[in-house]
């Protein structure tokens, strides 16, 4: 599955980071940076990383 | 098959919903909501939408094909539990096997002298901020009575908008749910972008002419000239509809960790108006009125709804909560508000970054940290539980990344 973050809308509260620190990443300057391809078996991560982002930035795609 | 029913439609009860058909769940779900409007977030309505950088639309959370039967802008007014009914203000009833409360707050009102008066504004829903947008493009001076985030963040918005601002609050610092003792940074912060901010301080009387408000009297017998005011008072919780329930209240619906209600396995709560033992606060049920344990506790309710009591598991992420003014984001974890004291971890060398931590019987339980969201994701890893403070010095002392060592004793 692919994984988008709208970067327009990334605020950096670092929630999707908690929920998978393996895939998410703040770097320097507190910029997101993240695997845009990541593999179907962690789908619930994803869908629960998605669910906590306040911004909603984070979009899903099969 | 179960039938779940889901009352609030905002936020946590959107998550429940999604949670549950995530898991598999197939039978029905219901979702009641006070408000006509389908889900939306909220943060954006006290900062983006009344700066005009987001419109209405924008708000709207993504709902897409979700199936559930909506029954929005018909408040539930009571549940039966014998007969597991929940009763809407039409007459109508849903029948649940499983019930999910997630009704929230309201804005707190005021009904001292002048509150009728038009100009006189609350801020919760997609409605007060539109209104308030409204006001505020017409507006020369906005009186905001209470230094909470939601008058924080509308000072904020307003002095962007070039509106003048007053800010009063009965306490003797802003954003008292940091801590106090941060306080003064936040006090400065707001006066030095222009805000007059006015502590220990409440407001006595609105006085105006021709209906419109123009003055307002504060307890100190001053007066100030006010065209806009805005009460932001604090929230209220939604629960007179649980009167009749027997479901415990205190003042919200006490549950235990897995968001289930101690009265009945059937009965589940999330967001706002759950009290859940939080393990920072020594396991005490608190309430944590933020976007994030909403949504973490929808996500959970909905999935443990579909369980036995057993099988149920535990909400345990300390909380989160933020606040984004005159561009600085500040962010905090755990419970700051119940520290006796703080202590700077970390800073940079021009004072513009920050983490703190917020500390009790010499236990770190929470953090707040200004601009500083990368560092973040390590303090959530030292709060699942209260932490000897000298630990987490030592942890620290091992990290590469940090903002810089504080310097000086001052927070």
């Amino acid at each position: 599955m692919k994984v988008h973050v709208d970067m327009n809308l990334c605020q950096s509260h670092g929630e999707c980071v908690a929920v998978a620190p393996d895939v998410f990443e703040l770097g320097d300057d507190d910029v997101l940076v993240w695997q845009e391809e990541v593999d179907d078996s962690r789908r619930a991560d994803m869908e629960e990383a998605a669910n906590v982002c306040p911004m909603m930035a984070i979009r899903l795609e099969d | 098959m179960l039938r779940l029913v889901i009352v609030g439609a905002s936020l946590a009860g959107l998550r429940a919903a999604q949670a549950a058909r995530s898991a598999g769940h197939e039978g029905g779900i219901v979702m009641v909501g006070q408000e006509p409007h389908l889900p939306y977030t909220r943060p954006p309505l006290s900062k983006e939408i009344l700066q005009g950088k987001q419109e209405i639309e924008d708000s709207a959370l993504q709902v897409g094909e979700l199936d559930v039967e909506w029954r929005l802008g018909v408040p539930a007014v009571g549940i039966d539990r014998e007969r597991r009914r929940v009763q809407l203000e039409d007459g109508s009833e849903a029948a649940y096997d499983r019930l999910i409360v997630a009704t929230g707050c309201r804005a707190r009102g005021w009904d001292g002298p002048g509150s009728e008066l038009e100009g006189v504004h609350t801020l919760r829903d997609l409605e007060d901020s539109v209104a308030l947008r409204k006001a505020l493009s017409a507006a020369k001076r906005l009186l905001i009575v209470g230094a909470g985030f939601i008058g924080c963040e509308v000072a904020a918005s307003a002095r962007g908008l070039g509106v003048d601002v007053t800010l009063v609050d009965i306490a003797s610092h802003p954003l008292l749910p940091f801590g106090p003792q941060l306080g003064e940074r936040w006090t400065r912060m707001h006066r030095d972008n222009g805000v007059d901010l006015r502590l220990g301080v409440g407001i006595a009387q609105l006085r105006g002419s021709g209906g419109r408000v123009k003055h307002a009297e504060l307890t100190d017998g001053t007066t100030i000239n006010a065209d806009c005011v805005l009460l932001a008072l604090g929230s209220v919780l939604n629960t007179e509809w649980l009167s009749g329930s027997e479901l415990k209240l205190d003042p919200a619906l006490v549950c235990d960790a897995t968001l289930t209600t101690v009265s009945d396995p059937d009965v589940l709560a999330a967001g706002d108006i759950a009290a859940v033992p939080i393990r920072l606060a020594a396991g005490t049920p608190l309430r944590v009125e933020h976007w994030t344990t909403a949504a973490e506790h929808g996500q959970l309710a909905g999935r443990n709804a579909l369980l036995d009591p057993a099988a149920r598991n535990s909400h345990v992420s300390p909380p989160y909560f933020w606040s984004d003014q005159y561009g600085c984001k500040i962010q905090a974890l755990g419970c700051p508000a119940l520290a006796e004291r703080v202590e700077m971890l970390e800073r940079s060398p021009e004072d513009d970054r920050f983490v703190a931590a917020c500390i009790t019987g010499e236990r770190m339980i929470g953090i707040v940290g200004m601009n500083a969201a990368r560092r973040l994701p390590w303090y959530r890893k030292q709060l699942t539980e209260p932490r000897p403070l000298e630990q987490v010095k030592a942890a620290l002392a091992q990290e590469s990344s940090t903002l810089g060592a504080p310097v000086g004793a001052s927070v």
